[in-house]
């Protein structure tokens, strides 16, 4: 710095000082924007707990909804029917997922195929879920021209296709090819390397991911409006309509009775606590689970 | 299954037994779950000439591995059904599509494209139109993504380079969980929460400083373009600011340490050395979030107000195309109605199609192009 001309060294110094200040302001500015945000998105998570815990009772497990005037009752039909609908749409999606991500995963990788079916996967994903509850109202509800849990679970089942695949086939893809190669040494026919040795080996990552797919749906209200439809009365026959919690919540939040908002509130912290819950899990095992490294 | 004989070698038969995996050498693992296996192949370097190697009979483990598979069929059918699997994911959009395009058939045949350009949506006398909803859609989408986007980069950023280690775990955690939690629970916390505070104590501040601008007009009922629009934003914000960090993290860290090395501070270092290598991905996770605006549906819908019209005041209720299917489809009377509520559907899926489509093949450019260069 003192070789320079004077001239200079004050340009220099000049440039110096505003840069650092740059510097200064947008680190400012990023870390003043990160409280910004984060106070209030703690403050909403804080809320809804609180809210959630004063209103919740043993009552909103046991009993079914009751008319309005008489106090008590609770949502025991809603979830049971959630449980169904969940249940069909898991045995429907996840199979087929799991699949779908094991061929990505063992037999296409590299191909133009694979990449097809990843960015059709991908795509899918962000479709929005009023569009697969119309697509399943068009399918089979007015077919059958009735409301029935059945169209709710293929809504909801659809939807969790894409995620347990692309899940399935990045966990696979931590498997390291040695343990593959290995298998394939000893003359072991493919599809039971890929069954006893890649699927059980990223099975942690596999089922967790297929839980955190399983909660995402759980929350799903548009899909069921005009396919599961709600029901106040205990049922569990899928080709009626029936009650599922997140619907539940719907119809009594924007109801005008307090007594309803409270339920609204026990349902949203059991929906809450189950996906927080599996998200927890999924970051375990993700981490921990799967085989790391390879060579 | 018989235990394996347990045989001491010499230093000179050790060898070969050590060339082979080591796998051979404990059948149990394929009983059990596969981690050991992994462990046994790294020789032991400080291993004496006293080892104790386990060679199994290997026509025992080969029968026993042998023995429910009958080679080339099997392996066959279970190509085909792993082919099947994926093919479905294309059957399940092209089966969307199609059940959808013929559903709408009546209204589409009906209107044409004046669907999408006329505001008139009047189920009594059969009239319908889709213009106020796009209006909606857009306008609340792209007022969310002004709100969330800023604050989504400045968060990736803070988390990638500013934040202490300690934090980075619980703030991802959290914004893990805020991108899972259900619409229909945030729309909850909308009508309780939000449109009260938007109402009594945001709207007369926004009024007094903002209302020249026509934008922010009395009265304001608290449900109203507005408040769906601060809703969308705090859902999409999870959305952009994780991927936009992936996208942020993919630029090679030999970058970032080159432009560090020529003296640059560090706003010119994630600046020229990240954001500028990671921009087709920023953009990427920005689309995205757009596209899940678009089709966000339920916490809109309780936070609207459902009512079609264009006006320039945000305090107004308004209605998107997503609620509008919400709130009207089960009450629809008429097959002209419901068709017209599909072809809405239509419209939304090919546009989220389309939408989403772009964003991944930015995110997935960033993503490929640096881990090619990273190696």
């Amino acid at each position: 710095m003192n070789a320079l001309p004077v001239r200079s060294r004050h340009v220099a110094g000049f440039i110096t000082l505003r840069r650092s200040l740059t510097n200064h302001l947008v680190t400012g500015v990023a870390i003043i924007s990160t409280a910004l945000v984060l106070v209030p998105l703690v403050a909403i998570l804080g809320y809804l707990l609180f809210k959630g815990a004063s209103s919740l009772n043993l009552a909103f497990f046991t009993h079914v909804p009751v008319p309005i005037g008489e106090g008590g009752g609770g949502m025991a039909n809603a979830i049971a029917g959630s449980a169904a609908i969940l249940g069909l749409a898991s045995l429907l999606g996840i199979p087929l997922g799991i699949g779908a991500g094991v061929y990505l995963a063992e037999y296409a990788r590299g191909t133009w195929f694979g990449a097809a079916v990843r960015f059709t996967a991908d795509v899918l994903n962000g479709v929005p879920s009023i569009v697969m509850g119309l697509s399943a109202y068009a399918l089979i509800v007015a077919r059958q021209q009735h409301f029935s849990g059945l169209a709710g679970s293929v809504a909801l089942a659809i939807m969790m296709v894409p995620t347990v695949t692309r899940t399935t086939e990045e966990m696979l893809a931590t498997v390291p090819n040695p343990v593959r190669e290995a298998a394939l040494g000893l003359g072991i026919p493919k599809w039971r390397t890929v069954l006893s040795v890649s699927l059980r080996t990223a099975s942690p990552g596999i089922i967790t991911g297929c839980m955190l797919a399983f909660a995402r749906v759980a929350g799903e209200t548009a899909p069921l409006l005009f396919t599961a439809f709600g029901n106040q009365f205990w049922s569990f026959d899928l080709n009626q309509p029936i009650a599922a919690l997140p619907l539940q919540i719907y119809v009594y939040a924007l109801s005008p009775y307090d007594e309803w908002h409270r339920l609204a509130w026990a349902g949203a912290l059991v929906l809450i606590v189950m996906i927080m819950v599996s998200v927890t899990l999924v970051r375990i095992f993700a981490n921990r689970g799967v085989l790391k490294g390879g060579h | 299954m018989k235990e394996p004989e347990m045989i001491p070698v010499s230093s000179e038969a050790k060898e070969p037994a050590e060339a082979t995996p080591a796998v051979v050498s404990t059948p149990t693992s394929w009983v059990t779950p596969a981690i050991p296996m992994i462990k046994t192949i790294v020789p032991q370097p400080g291993a004496g000439p006293q080892t104790v190697v386990r060679v199994a009979p290997p026509s025992e483990i080969r029968n026993f591995l042998q023995a429910k598979s009958s080679g080339r069929i099997a392996d066959g059918v279970f190509t085909g059904v792993m082919v099947l699997c994926a093919l479905t994911i294309f059957a399940i959009v092209a089966l969307i599509v199609y059940v959808l395009v013929s559903r709408s058939q009546l209204s589409i045949k009906a209107f044409g494209w004046h669907f999408f350009a006329t505001q008139k949506w009047d189920p009594v006398s059969g009239d319908f139109g889709a213009l106020p909803f796009i209006y909606g859609t857009v306008l609340s989408s792209v007022l969310a993504l002004l709100m969330a986007v800023p604050l989504a980069l400045a968060v990736s950023i803070f988390l990638l380079d500013i934040c202490p280690g300690v934090l980075r775990g619980p703030i991802s955690f959290l914004t893990e969980l805020l991108a899972a939690i259900p619409s229909v629970v945030y729309g909850l916390w909308g009508i309780f929460v939000l449109v009260p505070i938007i109402r009594d104590q945001a709207g007369p501040v926004l009024e007094k400083y903002l209302g020249w601008t026509g934008l922010f007009v009395e009265p304001n009922f608290g449900v109203s373009m507005f408040t769906a629009s601060v809703i969308l934003a705090i859902m999409i914000f999870p959305v952009i600011s994780s991927i936009s960090r992936d996208v942020m993290r993919a630029v090679p860290v030999n970058q970032r340490e080159a432009v560090l090395a020529l003296g640059a501070t560090r706003w010119e270092m994630l600046r020229i050395g990240v954001l500028r290598n990671a921009r087709m991905g920023i953009i990427g996770s920005v689309i995205l979030g757009l596209g899940r605006a678009l089709g966000e549906t339920i916490a809109v819908t309780m936070v609207i107000g459902n009512h079609p019209g264009i006006v320039k005041n945000l305090f107004a209720p308004g209605y998107t195309l997503a609620s509008v299917i919400a709130n009207e489809f089960t009450e629809a009377t008429g097959d002209l109605y419901l068709s017209a509520l599909i072809e809405i559907g239509l419209a939304l899926f090919l546009v989220t199609i389309v939408v989403n489509a772009i964003a991944r093949l930015l995110v997935w450019a960033v993503v490929r192009q640096n881990q090619g260069g990273a190696h």
